[in-house]
């Protein structure tokens, strides 16, 4: 795996022109950018609705959603999402 | 409305993202609305793929019957709206039909010419809730060296890229390419590099509509090819990180043909000016259409119950080679229109894929091309021109 171009203390925010929201015809959160669309599965959805709302550091977020799944060890597994995310460019820093 | 290659909304589906299977055999929601908005265009571009009888068609519909189909095919799940046209700005109430849709949940693509943008629509646009533009240049090669001589159309390109960037919007540009232009690849990049783009699309002409009547004069040789692609990748290098540069490759040059609209009645709806729900926006020139009306029945009704949107629907329709082939899934046997304009036949294997037996059609159109580009400027034919005019002869026919 190439070197991360963020850590802990990266405020990450949706790229220009993405926008999140929930789809109740889908049932799920999506990502929609210039003429495209990402359907993000429940882990992923909760991820990008916290970066959405709030700006705050990769470490704040992992906190936070750490809390409301009552202290599951995530960090593992926002770490994998935002590399992908970050990678096909739907967030910047 | 430009002959360009549409995009498909769940392109990016990665793999931490998705929890859709593609199931074929059920009906999808569409996730595409294209609205063309109006036939109305103050270009002429001899590429355009809007019927070559759009002269004949008057009545648009009102503001109300467009916001009634916005609304409808929202709740059936669409999330991406393109307005589109002819020129989507020559409709008054767009700022209305922006804000609605929006409100609404749509994700909105304006797509134009930018020919009566100015810095205060760009403004008015960006209050009503516009996600995105994309602006097309109708770079035919005298418009492109006018613009890079610096006219004042250059001057007012300049403007508009200012205001379009200065409301926070990703600057997406699109050129049209064919034999006439492809040679000023690098010219075209040069401009977007002034402009500040963030994305280009070089979209490759389509033979549709008016560019299927000009495709001797439109289509690209193989050596001009060779050569774009050699210097889109060298300013895709360059640019890396400031610029995203997509070239495609046309289709007549491909073995394998594009899998067009993503499936026919799977994700794209079009409604024309007139209230026409099409699979997609060439699919009125195909024969045994029953052409429904948004005014006469539901977007529902439309694209689940229609003999239009189930006619090639999954893949009980197809004929040899795809019916056996096991990329169908893949293309979904490529272009319906293109199989039936080329071969008289729109079950047809689309003729540009090398198992089609009509693959020899591509060849030959290919071959005209390079003929009638060997021969004197004088002897050439003249590219028809989309205009109102032209429209009225050529459907007399």
């Amino acid at each position: 795996m190439s070197e991360r171009e963020f850590n802990d203390d990266t405020v990450l925010v949706l790229a220009q022109g993405y926008r999140f929201q929930w789809e109740p015809a889908q049932n799920c959160n999506v990502l929609l950018y210039p003429e495209g669309m990402v359907k993000l599965n429940g882990g992923a959805g909760e991820i990008v609705k916290l970066i959405s709302e709030k700006e705050q550091t990769v470490a704040e977020h992992i906190a936070e959603l750490t809390a409301a799944f009552n202290g599951a060890d995530l960090a593992e597994d926002v770490y994998s999402f935002l590399d992908e995310a970050y990678k096909n460019d739907w967030l910047r820093k | 409305m430009t002959g360009s290659e549409n995009k498909t909304p769940d392109r990016a589906v990665g793999s931490i993202g998705s929890s859709i299977g593609h199931v074929r055999d059920q009906i999808r929601q569409p996730l595409w609305l294209l609205a063309e908005l109006t036939y109305a265009c103050p270009l002429q571009c001899p590429y355009c793929s809007n019927p070559m009888d759009f002269a004949k068609i008057k009545s648009e519909l009102t503001t109300e019957e467009w916001l009634t189909v916005f609304r409808q095919a929202r709740e059936m799940g669409a999330t991406q709206l393109g307005l589109s046209g002819g020129e989507p700005l020559m409709r008054h109430d767009l700022p209305i039909l922006i804000r609605e849709a929006r409100k609404m949940g749509f994700y909105t693509n304006l797509i134009t010419s930018g020919v009566g943008m100015d810095a205060a629509k760009v403004a008015e646009f960006k209050e009503a809730g516009l996600d995105h533009i994309q602006v097309s240049f109708q770079a035919s090669s005298e418009d492109l060296n006018n613009l890079i001589a610096g006219t004042d159309a250059f001057k007012h390109k300049i403007e508009m890229a200012k205001a379009v960037k200065a409301n926070d919007y990703p600057m997406v540009l699109c050129f049209v390419t064919h034999r006439q232009n492809i040679e000023q690849v690098d010219e075209i990049l040069d401009l977007c590099i002034e402009l500040e783009a963030d994305y280009v699309e070089l979209a490759t002409t389509q033979y549709y509509g008016w560019a299927m009547h000009n495709r001797d004069q439109l289509m690209p040789l193989k050596e001009q090819l060779v050569e774009a692609e050699a210097v889109a990748h060298r300013y895709q290098e360059e640019q890396k990180g400031k610029m995203k540069i997509y070239y495609v490759v046309p289709d007549y040059y491909e073995d394998r043909p594009k899998a067009c609209m993503n499936g026919w009645g799977n994700v794209f709806l079009t409604v024309t000016p007139d209230g026409t729900a099409l699979p997609c926006h060439a699919a009125r020139e195909l024969p045994g259409m029953t052409l429904p009306n948004v005014r006469d029945m539901s977007i529902d009704e439309i694209w689940n119950g229609s003999d239009d949107f189930n006619k090639y629907r999954g893949f009980d329709w197809m004929t040899e080679p795809c019916r056996s082939c096991d990329e169908k899934e893949k293309d979904f046997g490529g272009c319906r229109c293109q199989a039936y304009m080329l071969t008289g036949d729109a079950s047809n294997t689309d003729p540009v894929c090398s198992k089609s037996p009509n693959r020899h059609l591509i060849d030959e159109a290919i071959a005209a091309g390079r003929e009638e580009a060997a021969k004197p400027t004088v002897e050439q034919k003249a590219l028809v021109f989309r205009n109102p005019k032209n429209s009225r002869i050529i459907s007399a026919r």
